[in-house]
């Protein structure tokens, strides 16, 4: 795994971004991932945590400040290289943002095929991920047929099937049950063991609970507070604040 | 678990293409069945006759250039018949002894009446008086090219026997008709350079609404990795699918066109006509059409695509 001197796989310096004129929706925003950790993102809805996450997963550039991504500048990066970063990344959209018209098995296989995996090195790892999601039966299902819960799991399978360094996932238990939504994070507690930086964003407070070795970051109005309220700049990881263990 | 997801973490650095039938499935496929065959279909057939028209053209007038090359025509223009035939036969022993001369022959006066018989008519019982005296025509061809010194020198030895002889290279009677189908060969060149633009433009429009049509889906494989090449790609595959299918049917039905005006003016029997026919060579520029249309058609589609993909990020 790539990353800086410092030991960080991603590193947000006083960063902004605003939407053409408006005001800025994220303002001097600092932190520090480290490999293997697990974080929650929280905050009240329109708190920016989307729009944060869509910097993390490069779908947008921010308006101002630095991000550097295993140990590359993510701003300056020329495009032709953001594909083989965004490949490390495994992301869970909110929307889900499944193909239509592809069945389930498909999308959750397009990470590989993307990566060039040939049909052989793909059927498999799908179907054990399907099936470990609980969606065995529905593989041919396209997402249309599928209820709102089922196609989070989808979307969720998609984002790990290729085992990513970082997972990045936007409300992913919003549309579960509380069993299920447990046994997911059971799995991205599994792919942080094995080394991936877990990255959640929600506004479910209990959900915080369910992971004990986990660190917080709360946003608020655009802006990364530490659990007191209080503003910190610059930061040396301070806005990522670990908790303590039961 | 963990050995299923590390069974698959090699594939993350990969840069190799989605493999065809994924490509193909990304987005809906709607091959042959939508307008844009048809399009390419009109525009195939349409470039196959404008380029058999102007390749036709061009064989006209390299047959005809080569016929008439070495040709000289004199004329004895003399209103008295027995002087008339006195001085055609001394140009004619006149002109064999010019060296470079291949052949001579005065063309028969049945020939001659038939060439003027469209404008004056067949003659009938007019008196000697009545009759419009017709200039001797005698039809030389040299070896070679006639360059203007040749036919100065020419025109010296015939005008000792026969002072009011005309003598012309056969090449400038038919000037304003090598003209005329110059004109007509860069007109059906210019045609075939606005088909070409045409299909180039109905492609773009095609990619440009599939692309509107399959932005949520670009938009997740480009988050998820994909590279801007291999998005391309399927929309290449998509149209060049549709430009194969649509090329092959245009030329069918160019082809078959091209086959019937060539047998309606075939059986024209002009001898100008007959040499515009096609030979193997320009049979196999027309079959190139359709495979020139699909590359176009391809290329029309990447570009317009990786530019829409360049507002990306």
């Amino acid at each position: 795994m790539s990353k800086s001197a410092d030991g960080e796989i991603v590193q947000f310096d006083n960063v902004g971004l605003r939407y053409g004129a408006e005001r800025e929706v994220l303002s001097d925003i600092s932190f520090t991932l480290f490999p293997g950790s697990f974080y929650f993102i929280t905050g009240a809805s329109g708190a920016g945590k989307t729009s944060l996450l869509r910097l993390l997963y490069l779908a947008q550039r921010p308006s101002r400040g630095m991000i550097r991504m295993f140990g590359d500048d993510a701003i300056t990066l020329p495009r032709a290289r953001l594909p083989a970063l965004r490949r490390r990344l495994g992301v869970v959209f909110q929307d889900f943002r499944l193909v239509p018209h592809l069945s389930a098995f498909d999308n959750v296989a397009l990470p590989l095929r993307i990566a060039g995996a040939a049909d052989k090195d793909v059927d498999k790892p799908v179907r054990d991920m399907l099936d470990w999601v609980g969606l065995a039966g529905r593989m041919d299902a396209a997402p249309a047929a599928l209820s709102g819960g089922e196609q989070q799991r989808v979307a969720i399978a998609r984002a790990v099937i290729g085992r990513p360094e970082i997972l990045v996932a936007d409300e992913p238990t919003g549309n579960v049950d509380p069993d299920m939504a447990v046994k997911l994070l059971r799995l991205f507690e599994a792919l942080n063991r094995l080394g991936t930086t877990v990255l959640v964003a929600t506004h479910d407070l209990h959900l915080l609970q369910k992971v004990p070795d986990s660190m917080i970051m709360r946003l608020d109005k655009g802006r990364m507070m530490d659990p007191t309220g209080a503003l910190r700049f610059p930061p040396r990881r301070p806005s990522v604040v670990k908790r303590a263990p039961k | 678990m963990s050995r299923k997801l590390a069974k698959s973490s090699g594939l993350a650095s990969g840069w190799r293409p989605l493999a065809g039938g994924a490509e193909a499935r990304l987005v809906p496929q709607t091959r042959l069945s939508g307008p844009m065959p048809w399009v390419i279909a009109i525009m195939v057939a349409l470039t196959v006759i404008a380029a058999a028209t102007g390749l036709s053209l061009r064989n006209t007038a390299q047959a005809a250039a080569a016929e008439l090359s070495g040709g000289v025509t004199v004329q004895i223009i003399e209103p008295e018949a027995g002087a008339r035939a006195r001085q055609a036969a001394a140009s004619i022993a006149k002109l064999r002894a010019v060296p470079g001369v291949a052949s001579v022959r005065q063309v028969p006066q049945d020939e001659v009446d038939a060439l003027i018989e469209p404008w004056l008519g067949l003659g009938g019982n007019e008196s000697e008086a009545d009759v419009i005296p017709v200039p001797a025509l005698i039809d030389a061809r040299l070896t070679g090219k006639v360059t203007p010194a040749r036919l100065a020198r020419l025109r010296g030895a015939i005008r000792e026997v026969a002072p009011s002889a005309r003598v012309d290279t056969q090449a400038s009677w038919l000037r304003p008709v090598f003209d005329a189908i110059e004109s007509l060969q860069w007109l059906a060149l210019a045609l075939v350079g606005l088909l070409a633009f045409a299909m180039a433009s109905a492609v773009l429009l095609a990619a440009r609404s599939a692309l509107g049509a399959n932005r949520d889906t670009i938009e997740i494989v480009h988050l998820l990795g994909g590279t801007d090449s291999q998005i391309a790609r399927i929309f290449q595959r998509s149209i060049g699918i549709d430009a194969a299918g649509g090329g092959v049917l245009g030329l069918a039905l160019g082809l078959v066109a091209v086959l019937f005006l060539g047998r309606r003016f075939a059986s024209l029997g002009a001898g100008l006509v007959d040499s515009g026919a096609l030979v193997w060579s320009d049979w196999l520029l027309l079959g190139l059409v359709p495979v020139i249309a699909v590359v176009l058609a391809t290329l029309t589609a990447r570009m317009s695509v990786m530019r829409a993909l360049r507002r990306m990020l």
